[in-house]
């Protein structure tokens, strides 16, 4: 059984700062890291080897010097890295980026069947947290998100039983197999590369998909298979409501600031 | 031949044949460890084993140390005494009588009163150790009356006794002249005897000296006790390099990372824990040991060699040892924990008498943790992802670096222009308080019309807690990037406020190639204000001064003159001191990467220290010279509540509040 973790390069967001005039994230000079969520999902998928000896292979669709966080990932332990990278693929929204993977992910599948897909629950960047679903609805996969902590898995029934985080609770779910998976940081710490590991990792081949491997419908992936248009992006103003006091530090005094707000407005009776 | 002397002859073979095979197998098991050259500068080397072995100049820095002066330059005159013994028993009348008389006259009055002062100085040491032992001289696997340490003090002074009686009876039977008035005065006491009683007692005290110097001799390659053969050999070997500096590692296939088993010491390393006499100093000056954590170095040194002497048979034979160096902790195995609990403040190092080289073995076993294991104490991980992806430990964006300065204007470094690059350093960048420290020396290098610029944010980290925790690695990468951007830009000079940096891009860079001025902001100021450059004016406010030395200005680059000589000048007077100060001062507990560590077992090291400031007359301000002491010593007075009572300030703030 495969284990696939799908990794994404992003840009450092603790460097990135917004260019006030256009709006957009300047990226000039800002070094990549693997999107934190992902590295979660990576961990989990590395844990399953160690644990149960299943093959592990890492996914990532980007640039082509996504090479380097995928180098990362055989330095971590797993035991095939697939760039899929295409020029065609470029400017894809969630829906192609889904697509892409969708393809990659059933071609593997056909060498060895796919039993786990991990994600990350998003990423920094974009922090759409589609993409995940996106390929479970594609591949027809049950589709467990914000996941915790792995219960268990029965391999015999093919089922695994999760705890996803969700706000204020947990859920204990069991879903059937092939299933994708999207985790929050609680579950797990990821590791840190030893570095034998890491000096292997450096002859590692990476493999590259491009269109030619996936043969996918140009018009159905990148830009043009990308139906999301971005007009503008923008912090939302506050055009109503206001926050008022300190409710953390000053959670009475806070509470009479509301009563009194609330009783000058009419709005409460005595 | 006669019977005497025939089974004497059979005796003293097999004693000496056993006593090599001992040293002999002894050394095979140094042998195990990988080369490590300790045969350079044979002239350095023979200045300091005088100095260390023969003056025992560590050895003298403590009260008790003379007792042991004297029995060790008893047991060197002694030397030749016990030589003339055991040749006049192999062949006998071959003795020292056949010198011209006055030298041989000369040199039984110095046997004599040798002896006496050997038998005294045992006597000392038994008394120490059974009525008035010091706390460090036991712990938690040997206690200062120790079987072996009594056995052996009996043994000299076994010896002793049976020298007087034997020359005592010698003198009385008329066979000696009465140039050796102690043995004269036992003689005086046995004189009545008849002469066959004192015929026997010669001949008992004889053997009895014989046997006890042969089973001594036997004694010493099989106990602590083998100190007195290696120890000055392990002062030869000494590293001549003033910090220790930890020996690069290569990053290629194939390679093995720091120390998991004894045989991936160097040869050194081994013969260090061979010499280790449990004199326990470093146990006593251990700012871990001292605050309640797992570490001692004394154990760490014990574990060692315990560890070898169990391994070390089938080590050599290729095979893998069954006792494992790290894990659950036992005789001969270290725990993990202890090893976190290094603070690399070089105590142990500069205290050990005989030189051994406790806290790079310490370095050494992180280094396999880290680099091999990935098994490293969770707060780590951030601080490694940190330092690799953006260059500091707290993982603040680069491009923050120059904003303590912006009220500076434009000071990058301009190559052919300026003449000092003021590296900033992490802490003199990003925390708040030390920025502080970073704009008074900014203001001071000013107004001494010093010509410096920075990096910006092309400065990053010089590596220092990463190479100390083990993550070779991550500081080769640094280190080499760094070292590039110096050179890039044509850098000869170098002025930091952190010792961790000043020590860092001063010694460990310069196994990268980097052989420029590295001055910490202490040296320069002090440059400064001698040559006349710098004139404080003004008397600062700050009430009674105490400074704290920093570990890696002092301790380990010997800079405790400096920021003395800074805090005088604007002062007027010398600052206070600790009780423990200079060589023997106690350490923050940040360093070593420990900054970025909780403390969780124990007592909190920073408290210790301020609490030690408090013990005498109180200070109004505690003056430091580097950005972890700042943050431990304030953090310290703010958790006793005295933050009020005590203000802490860096030797760069007090000069500039003296000259503006």
């Amino acid at each position: 059984m495969l284990v696939i973790s799908c990794i994404k390069q992003v840009p450092d967001t603790t460097q990135v700062k917004i260019d006030p005039v256009t709006n957009t994230l300047i990226r000039d000079g800002i070094p990549f890291i693997i999107n934190p969520y992902d590295s979660h999902a990576l961990e989990e998928s590395l844990r399953l080897k160690d644990r149960y000896n299943l093959r592990t292979v890492a996914l990532s669709m980007g640039p082509p010097n996504t090479v380097a966080t995928l180098r990362k990932a055989c330095a971590l332990g797993v035991d095939e890295a697939i760039l899929l990278s295409d020029r065609c693929f470029g400017g894809a929204d969630t829906l192609a980026t889904s697509k892409v993977l969708s393809a990659a992910i059933e071609r593997l599948d056909r060498q060895e069947q796919v039993g786990i897909v991990f994600c990350g629950k998003q990423t920094i960047d974009g922090d759409t947290a589609q993409v995940g679903p996106g390929i479970a609805s594609r591949l027809g996969f049950s589709q467990l998100t914000l996941v915790d902590r792995i219960e268990s898995i029965d391999f015999l029934h093919k089922t695994i039983r999760v705890r996803r985080k969700l706000e204020g609770r947990h859920e204990i779910v069991e879903a059937p197999l092939p299933v994708m998976i999207t985790v929050v940081r609680e579950l797990n710490r990821p590791r840190y590369p030893t570095v034998p590991m890491r000096i292997e990792s450096r002859d590692t081949e990476i493999k590259v998909w491009d269109n030619s491997v996936l043969e996918l419908d140009v018009e159905t992936v990148g830009l043009k298979g990308s139906p999301t248009w971005v007009s503008k992006i923008f912090s939302p103003e506050r055009d109503q409501g206001e926050i008022i006091g300190d409710g953390i530090g000053d959670p009475i005094g806070t509470a009479n600031l509301l009563i009194d707000r609330l009783l000058g407005k009419d709005l409460l009776a005595v | 031949m006669s019977l005497h002397q025939a089974v004497f002859t059979a005796i003293f073979a097999v004693s000496v044949l056993s006593f090599m095979f001992s040293c002999y197998q002894r050394l095979q098991l140094v042998a195990i460890g990988v080369p490590e050259n300790r045969f350079d500068n044979p002239f350095g080397r023979l200045l300091g084993m005088f100095n260390y072995a023969f003056a025992q100049k560590r050895v003298l820095a403590r009260p008790y140390g003379f007792n042991h002066f004297m029995l060790f330059w008893a047991f060197m005159l002694l030397l030749v005494a016990n030589g003339e013994f055991l040749l006049e028993g192999l062949l006998p009348g071959v003795n020292l009588a056949l010198l011209p008389q006055p030298l041989y006259h000369t040199l039984q009055l110095l046997f004599d009163l040798v002896s006496v002062a050997a038998l005294v100085s045992v006597l000392v040491a038994l008394a120490r150790r059974l009525l008035f032992p010091p706390e460090y001289l036991g712990n938690d696997y040997t206690r200062p009356a120790s079987g072996e340490a009594l056995l052996i003090l009996l043994m000299i002074a076994t010896l002793m006794a049976a020298f007087f009686l034997l020359n005592g009876a010698h003198i009385a039977l008329g066979q000696s002249g009465t140039w050796r008035p102690v043995s004269s005065a036992i003689a005086a006491l046995i004189d009545g005897l008849p002469p066959a009683v004192l015929e026997m007692v010669a001949v008992a005290s004889w053997w009895l000296h014989a046997l006890v110097l042969l089973l001594f001799m036997n004694f010493l390659p099989r106990s602590k006790h083998m100190h007195i053969l290696t120890a000055i050999p392990n002062c030869y070997f000494k590293n001549l390099a003033k910090p220790n500096v930890q020996p690069r590692e290569t990053f290629e296939k194939g390679e093995r990372y720091g120390v998991s088993s004894v045989e991936q010491y160097s040869w050194k390393d081994l013969f260090d824990s061979l010499t280790c006499t449990e004199c326990g100093r470093c146990q006593d000056l251990c700012p871990a040991h001292n605050t309640g954590k797992p570490l001692n170095p004394r154990r760490i040194v014990h574990d060692i060699k315990v560890n070898l002497l169990k391994n070390g048979p089938a080590l050599k034979d290729g095979k893998t040892g069954l006792t494992s160096l790290i894990g659950v902790p036992a005789e001969g195995t270290i725990g993990e924990d202890a090893l976190w609990s290094c603070t690399t403040c070089g105590a142990c190092t500069s205290v050990c008498p005989v030189l051994i080289e406790q806290m790079p073995k310490i370095v050494k076993m992180r280094r396999h943790l880290v680099q091999e294991k990935s098994q490293f104490p969770e707060e780590l991980l951030n601080l490694f992802e940190n330092m690799e992806q953006r260059g500091n430990p707290w993982g603040i964006a680069p491009s923050e670096r120059t904003k303590w300065s912006s009220q500076l204007g434009d000071r990058a470094f301009k190559p052919g222009e300026s003449e000092y690059l003021f590296f900033v350093g992490c802490a003199g960048a990003f925390d708040s308080r030390n920025k502080h420290v970073s704009v008074a020396l900014a203001t001071i290098l000013d107004a001494a019309g010093v010509s410096w610029g920075m990096l910006g944010k092309e400065e990053q980290c010089c590596g220092d807690s990463v190479r100390r925790l083990g993550n070779e690695y991550v500081f080769d990468k640094m280190a080499r990037e760094n070292v590039a951007l110096f050179k890039e830009k044509g850098i000869t000079k170098i002025v930091t406020h952190c010792p961790h940096c000043f020590s860092t891009l001063k010694n460990d860079y310069r196994q990268y190639g980097l052989e420029i001025e590295v001055l910490h902001h202490s040296q320069l100021i002090a440059q400064l204000v001698e040559s006349g450059r710098l004139k404080p004016a003004r008397l600062p406010k700050l009430g009674n001064v105490i400074f704290h030395d920093s570990c890696y200005l002092g301790r380990h680059n010997d800079t405790y003159q400096a920021p003395r000589a800074v805090l005088k000048s604007v002062l007027g007077k010398a600052p206070g001191e600790f009780g423990r100060n200079r060589e023997n001062g106690f350490c923050c507990g940040a360093g070593g990467g420990r900054m970025w560590m909780e403390e969780q077992s124990g007592t909190r090291i920073n408290l210790e220290r301020v609490k030690e400031a408090m013990n005498g007359k109180l200070p109004d301000t505690l003056c430091v010279s580097c950005p972890y002491c700042m943050t431990m010593m304030e953090d310290g007075l703010k958790d006793l509540g005295a933050a009020d009572v005590i203000r802490v300030r860096d030797i760069a703030e007090v000069m500039a509040e003296g000259i503006s």
